[in-house]
């Protein structure tokens, strides 16, 4: 999305996410959030670098154990512990992302979903994990030692804030001149190379972005579900966040937090009424979405836009 | 007898269960470089066509009393048109995109495949007899070898030999290793490639629900088996590289000899050492063992 979308947006979305805890169920909306900035994170580097990983589960999930880990055992505040989760999927991004692009396109993909089911394995034998119960009943605790998160309106705007500030830095990133680089070496790899810019070196610093902004998320949904499990590592979670970043629209702004939005609420109608046909259903989405709406919701919304005469051409952006 | 201080029973069994582990990899990889080859896309529902091929032997077995050798021919060529229908509605309208809706479409695939399964069968999985003619073992004085595991071993090295043979010395693996490189090419010289890209999917997944057949009796019979599997056959994948249809094979087997190995000498690192080898490969041949330096 360009810049068109004015400060009155921005501010229209602002007091809408202040207002709807008071309208829709708390926990639900940080589920939301905590989704929506996941998939932003992913975005960053499926929709403007290019690169598929299929491996985000081990920052969600190695985030959400260390981020459970620290404040449950060792008493740190949230935000430290959610900063630790950041750190800890940072450096964990670093590895995935220095050994995955020695190889690039489909090679890549596989190499990260290879090491996430590496980091799963660890998360099932390690002493400290809590095996297949995971880590539960953390303390939500009190942020900067002072506001008790217990109270769920509070955790709410924590986590609200927090979604703000990633928001914000992925939107910045996007909108630099690094993430201008990073869509010409989406666009053409060989010519971002020929023209001087060291490419792994992008790849990495978006590799370990996308990452580490991850790791914030999932240490967020630890302490809002008081709850670190190997669902949060399993390579469903990766396929999860690949199916909101695409049914939102890849390589747009409010896409992937519209997909997020859309598979969250997805799911908590139909656990209930349908039971495994869950797995089912995501997979019947992921098939639609590839072979009719590679577009994503917003991407549709984007290009009905620049049909419409009287509105300034835009493009629509394009996927990868 | 005592091998590094090992019974030597005990060594030999787990490098027979390697050597089985090993020729599914080396089945499916097989399955995964001959359609990567031709579409280009990598399939993520090889490994639930795998699982699919499993249930369709114990189905077979349930509800029709299909014994085993019918299975083991009907099925992979049931699981193969199936394979057809898919590339037939689905897959072939994604050939002039990126490689990673191909990836997308089978992954979503797989996620169906699995949550039906799933829905009528749990997650416990059920086991499926050895057929009765390989039943029992025979005592090799150093091992004990039962029957039917190392008829699995045999029929998948065949299998794997035939497919090797019909690419790399056939004219019709020719024809097919031409379509590889310059499809438009082969295109103009006369020949359907369409066509060939159909059957060539079919074939593979059909081998997939072959190695799923000779699976169902060693393992237990369940709607998981397939992905996690195919995790460990991608990097296998990737350790190996996807050029040479005999490396998949050699590394296939190789690396369920070294993953048997680790059960034997520190049994908690055997389900993360193909992992680790991964690793390994990457930062010293980034390309694969057999892969060509791109």
């Amino acid at each position: 999305m360009n810049t068109t979308f004015s400060r009155w947006g921005w501010l229209a979305l602002l007091a809408l996410g202040c207002i709807a805890p008071f309208v829709l169920y708390p926990t639900f909306l940080m589920k939301v959030l905590c989704f929506a900035l996941f998939a932003s994170a992913f975005n960053l580097l499926l929709g403007y670098a290019g690169l598929l990983s299929f491996g985000h589960a081990a920052f969600f999930g190695g985030a959400a154990y260390v981020c459970a880990a620290l404040s449950k055992n060792y008493g740190l505040t949230p935000e430290l512990a959610i900063l630790a989760g950041g750190a800890f999927a940072a450096v964990l991004g670093l590895g995935f992302g220095a050994l995955s692009i020695r190889r690039s396109g489909i090679y890549m993909t596989m190499i990260t979903l290879a090491l996430a089911q590496l980091v799963f394995f660890l998360a099932v034998q390690l002493p400290f994990t809590g095996g297949e119960d995971g880590l539960q009943g953390l303390p939500r605790g009190k942020l900067f030692g002072l506001i008790d998160l217990t109270d769920n309106i509070a955790m709410y705007f924590f986590v609200f804030a927090v979604f703000c500030l990633g928001f914000w830095l992925i939107h910045r990133s996007i909108h630099s001149p690094f993430g201008q680089v990073l869509k010409a070496i989406r666009e053409n790899e060989p010519r971002a190379i020929s023209l001087g810019y060291d490419v792994a070196r992008y790849k990495l610093l978006a590799f370990v972005l996308s990452a580490a902004i991850t790791g914030v998320a999932g240490g967020m949904k630890a302490l809002v579900f008081q709850l670190a499990s190997l669902t949060d590592v399993h390579w469903h979670m990766s396929g999860q966040v690949v199916l909101m970043t695409l049914l939102g629209g890849l390589g747009t702004i409010f896409g992937p937090a519209v997909g997020a939005i859309t598979i969250v609420s997805l799911e908590n109608e139909l656990a209930d009424k349908v039971g495994p046909w869950v797995t089912v259903i995501m997979g019947v989405i992921f098939v639609v979405c590839v072979l009719a709406f590679r577009r994503g919701i917003v991407g549709e919304l984007l290009a009905l836009r620049g049909r419409r005469p009287g509105t300034p051409q835009q493009t629509a952006e394009k996927t990868p | 007898m005592e091998l590094l201080g090992i019974p030597a029973k005990a060594l030999f069994g787990q490098l027979l269960l390697g050597l089985i582990n090993g020729s599914f990899y080396a089945v499916l990889s097989l399955g995964l470089a001959v359609i990567f080859g031709l579409l280009n896309i990598i399939n993520f529902s090889h490994g639930a066509l795998y699982m699919v091929g499993a249930f369709g032997a114990l189905l077979g077995l349930n509800y029709l009393g299909m014994n085993y050798w019918v299975a083991l021919v009907l099925v992979p060529l049931a699981v193969g048109l199936l394979g057809i229908l898919i590339e037939r509605t689905m897959l072939k309208h994604l050939y002039k995109l990126d490689h990673l809706y191909g990836l997308l479409l089978t992954f979503g695939l797989a996620l169906i495949a699995e949550g039906v399964f799933r829905y009528y069968f749990g997650v416990s999985g059920e086991s499926y007899p050895a057929p009765e003619a390989l039943q029992g073992g025979v005592d090799l004085g150093f091992m004990y070898l039962p029957l039917y595991r190392g008829w699995v071993v045999l029929a998948s090295l065949v299998v794997c030999g035939a497919t090797w043979y019909l690419i790399e010395r056939t004219s019709l693996g020719a024809t097919l290793r031409a379509a590889t490189e310059r499809p438009e090419l082969v295109q103009a010289l006369g020949i359907n490639v369409p066509l060939m890209v159909t059957l060539t999917y079919g074939g593979g997944v059909a081998l997939a629900a072959f190695a799923g057949v000779l699976a169902a009796p060693v393992l237990q019979v369940n709607p998981v088996m397939g992905s996690n599997l195919i995790i460990v056959v991608f990097a296998v994948v990737v350790i190996g590289g996807m050029g040479s249809i005999a490396g998949s094979i050699v590394t296939g087997l190789g690396l369920g000899v070294v993953e048997g190995l680790t059960k034997v000498v520190y049994p908690e690192a055997s389900a993360v050492v193909i992992f680790v080898i991964m690793i390994v490969v990457l930062l010293f041949r980034p390309a694969g063992l057999f892969g060509k330096q791109a």
